[in-house]
């Protein structure tokens, strides 16, 4: 073991220097319509990957739950003369895939192709052309938001969907986080063709769109393909800021009935913004509590010591607007007042006392040491270079990120999360069986 | 289940035109960028019988390092099952010179990932690092294969631990619960019908001999196949596996039964009612893998025929029965070749609101009545080609993918040689030959179907 030991330290002072190398470089312009492109050139495999991220999340759904995703899911359901059928056609021929998808701050397409010529210009067109009209023909409506009321109601099913829910209601009261992206029966019933193509000219601007483009290309033909992909989308504008968070006033414990055979529990608050100063130090005491996997104090304490869970973790979700720090486990119905008592005392003692240096160092040993798995595939790299460009993060934001995580200090964290934690404040959540208790 | 969507071949013609000259370009590219791209694979064998395979992608300079273990829940038997995961489990729990829980600090202070998984056909261990790391994957591997210490107190909360899995895996989960009993009722007699994570009942029952016999008989370097991908030399690994596992003792070969064949006994029905909100339908036939089938074409052929099926959203499942008809809120067609034993051909899907399981399903049997008697035309067969050409290349951005490609590939008995056939097979699959499989193996003697339906009263109105 000892040999271990030393051999791991060179190791690491090795890495170190190597690291600030590992992020690749992101080059950056504004087209004359607005859009902002992103491009990282990976030469080695003939894919490119391209994900176009508008403002245009379920934050913005405005008293409908469920349009930003109904609207982001009729994007390939025609437009013009090109019905459905025609765009799978389109781009499933030249070996493309496209995903597509919206959560509460962002919406996004995400195209995958070859990087031949021929097969590239036929997808990106082929988008370009959804873009320009979508159809969202009544029909194509009908269908959609049958198949996400279906969507819904499987997702009933899942207790820890309904703990998600009850979760970010309470935690979020009136703000637009409150909502779920998937929507609700009541929302996505009362959605109309208008109210579909209103957010379609409202959002999916060309002045609210990010372009990141990661793969086998160079910047002339990214410049071209980001001009045709975004050609026929309005200006607009970036969309208005979201209305700031207010903290709930008390802790609130919301217990829904559901039976299953465990507690699914959650406890947190809204806690912090993507371009918070002290999201890096906000980022290692998660990493301690509860965001490390197995060696985390969390895990430890429920899984390791107790038995009591197969998963405990920690996570939160940076966002335009402070989004929420969250605990999150599933335990045996009958042991879940024990479980929750575990996991307050042991935020509070993280709270008050914060991370011993040991914890921290292990820590900050694994988070610059696997840096480069973050950026080891073009998926992961677009994921970033978009996350870069939507939150207007500064572009050496991933050469920076490893100096930052090592300058982080006991007493930064404790400072830290006491700031943006407050454990009188936080929204509890238990689903799971409540007749059968004793 | 994903969510899959659509569709209905009724391209205008001016485009179909337009698609077919591009089809041919394509394939010209294909050709060189599918060349080109895979890096070679080696492959070693120990003195001791550890099998090592190297793939080195040097895109990133991290590597990812897998022990896969040929065992899983297909070696179990009534009264163990569920043994492989909880000694999976287990690996994490001390060792003659780790403490409990200590290889995990390790690998998390050097900067690593790491976890495990249990299936049918393999138990695997791995890390993912820097790919100067290396040696230490190796040094722990190679600890936990022949020193893991079994403690009575570790197992006794560690099984807590398993049985909390399968709880949130299972039992509050309505469609694996479905497919639980699905799998008993559609594998008659094959170890396939048993759960991976084990039945509550066998859970309880277990015990520390039983894992410590489990451990003796399959965990020796004969019964594993190291896979490293990553920024790596080939022969520097050889020198690095050769110091670490080369040491290790190997064991007698584990006894080898042969799976008992049951063919066609007639269809099977279930129709279950558990606390859900959605009906759901699962109907499974029963097909060879590309390790048991008689001859390799037709595997691959049920492959293609897959990617017919549901393989994009120009697919008939999604075209037809989502779009056109609007049969389906979502509905696939599922097929892995890659299976040590007989597997499934396996249509699944919520019907769409207004619509029934029946209705459902008389779709669906209507579907491959149709690629029993027609011919798949000429278009789509080279769309589903190419697309299931361009997926393989795409699965190439992800190291980790790569491993846990040839580590299936190996302990299911097929070879990662396969790999390097892959887009030729697929290639040559004709018309005809998705007709043969659909005729043979598509039909009502080999097939189990199941009908979910939701006990709540919001579920009953459906």
């Amino acid at each position: 073991m000892r040999r271990l030991t030393i051999a791991l330290g060179l190791v690491v002072s090795a890495f170190a220097t190597m690291g600030a190398q590992a992020a690749p470089p992101i080059q950056h312009w504004k087209q004359d319509n607005g859009a902002r492109v992103y491009l990282v050139e990976a030469r080695e495999l003939p894919i490119v990957d391209i994900r176009i991220v508008w403002d245009a999340g379920s934050a913005r759904d405005s008293g409908l739950p469920g349009l930003a995703r109904l609207t982001n899911s009729l994007l390939d359901q025609g437009s013009g003369e090109f019905d459905a059928d025609a765009i799978a056609l389109a781009l499933e021929s030249a070996g493309a895939r496209l995903s597509r998808g919206s959560q509460r701050d962002m919406a996004y397409l995400h195209l995958r192709s070859l990087s031949e010529d021929k097969a590239l210009s036929r997808a990106v067109e082929t988008i370009s052309r959804m873009l320009a009209a979508p159809s969202f023909s009544e029909n194509d409506l009908a269908r959609q938001r049958g198949r996400m009321l279906v969507g819904l109601r499987a997702a009933e099913q899942d207790p820890g969907v309904l703990a998600e829910r009850a979760f970010y209601r309470t935690a979020y009261g009136d703000h637009p986080y409150a909502t779920p992206p998937q929507g609700t029966e009541e929302g996505l019933r009362a959605i109309t063709r208008d109210d579909v193509a209103g957010f379609y000219r409202d959002y999916y601007t060309a002045g609210n769109a990010v372009v990141a483009i990661v793969g086998d290309i160079d910047e002339q033909r990214a410049r071209a393909l980001a001009h045709v992909l975004t050609a026929s989308l309005p200006e607009g504008e970036a969309a208005p800021p979201l209305p700031s968070v207010a903290m709930p006033e008390r802790t609130e414990e919301i217990t829904v009935d559901f039976p299953s055979t465990q507690a699914h529990l959650m406890l947190g608050q809204p806690a912090i913004a993507r371009d918070d100063p002290d999201l890096h130090v906000f980022y290692v005491g998660n990493h301690i509590l509860g965001g490390g996997g197995l060696v985390s104090l969390l895990t430890h304490a429920m899984r390791e010591e107790r038995g009591l869970s197969y998963s405990t973790s920690s996570y939160f979700v940076p966002s335009s607007q402070p989004g929420p720090f969250v605990i999150n486990t599933q335990v045996q119905a009958e042991r879940a007042d024990e479980a929750v008592e575990v996991l307050r005392e042991l935020l509070q003692e993280f709270l008050q006392e914060g991370p011993t240096a040991d914890q921290l160092e292990a820590a900050k040993l694994n988070i610059t040491g696997s840096f480069p798995l973050n950026l080891d595939s073009n998926s992961d790299i677009v994921g970033y270079v978009s996350m870069i460009g939507f939150y207007g993060l500064p572009l050496d934001y991933l050469d920076t990120y490893i100096e930052k995580i090592e300058a982080v200090e006991a007493k930064d964290i404790r400072r830290v999360f006491q700031k943006h934690l407050d454990p009188e404040r936080l929204a509890l959540i238990r689903v799971g069986p409540q007749a059968e208790l004793p | 289940m994903r969510n899959t969507e659509l569709f209905r071949s009724t391209g205008r013609a001016p485009l179909r035109r337009a698609l077919l000259g591009l089809l041919a370009l394509l394939y010209l590219a294909l050709g060189t960028a599918v060349a080109a791209a895979p890096p070679t694979i080696q492959e070693y064998t120990l003195d001791n019988g550890l099998k090592l395979i190297v793939r080195p992608d040097h895109r990133a300079p991290v590597v990812v390092s897998q022990v896969w273990y040929k065992v899983g829940s297909s070696y179990e038997h009534p009264g163990i099952t569920g043994i492989s995961h909880v000694l999976e489990h287990m690996m994490f729990q001390g060792t003659e010179n780790y403490a409990p829980g200590e290889m995990s600090r390790i690998v998390s202070r050097a900067g690593g990932r790491e976890n495990a998984f249990t299936s049918r056909d393999y138990t695997g261990y791995y890390q993912m690092w820097a790919a100067d790391r290396l040696p230490l994957s190796f040094e722990l591997e190679a600890e936990r294969m022949r020193k893991l210490v079994l403690s009575k107190e570790e197992f006794e909360r560690e099984v807590q631990v398993v049985m909390e899995e399968r709880r949130l895996r299972t039992e509050d989960n309505p469609i694996a619960l479905g497919m639980e009993r699905f799998n008993f009722v559609a594998y008659p007699a094959s170890p396939y019908r048993m759960p991976v994570i084990g039945w509550w009942e066998d859970l309880r029952a277990m015990t520390v001999a039983d894992l410590q016999a489990w451990y003796d008989r399959y965990y020796a370097p004969n019964n594993a196949v190291v896979v490293v991908v990553g920024d790596v030399e080939p022969t520097d690994v050889l020198a690095l596996a050769e110091k670490h596992f080369g040491p290790l003792q190997a064991e007698p070969p584990p006894p080898a039964k042969p799976p008992v064949a049951l063919d066609a006994i007639g269809e099977r029905r279930l129709e279950l009612q558990l606390p859900a909100e959605v009906p759901f339908l699962a109907i499974g036939y029963e097909v060879p893998s590309l390790a048991t089938t008689d001859e390799p074409w037709k595997a691959y052929a049920l492959e293609v025929l897959a990617g017919v099926l549901s393989g994009g959203e120009s697919a008939l499942l999604p075209s037809e029965l989502v779009r056109g008809r609007e049969m389906a809120a979502s509905v696939s067609a599922s097929y892995s070749l890659a299976t040590r034993l007989d597997s499934q051909f396996i249509f699944a899907g919520y019907p769409a609101q207004g619509h029934n399981l029946d209705e459902l399903e008389t779709a669906l049997t209507d579907m491959v009545a149709r690629l029993q008697k027609s011919l798949v035309e000429p278009e789509r067969l080279e769309r589903v080609k190419t697309q299931i050409v361009a997926d393989h290349l795409y699965q190439m951005d992800s190291v980790y993918y790569q491993a846990m490609q040839i580590g299936i590939l190996e302990t299911t008995g097929i070879g990662w040689q396969m790999l390097e056939n892959y887009e030729q097979a697929i290639q040559q699959v004709s018309a005809e030959q998705l007709r043969e499989v659909a005729r043979h193996y598509l039909q009502p003697a080999r097939r189990t179907v199941m009908h979910l339906n939701p006990l709540t009263q919001r579920g009953a109105e459906q």
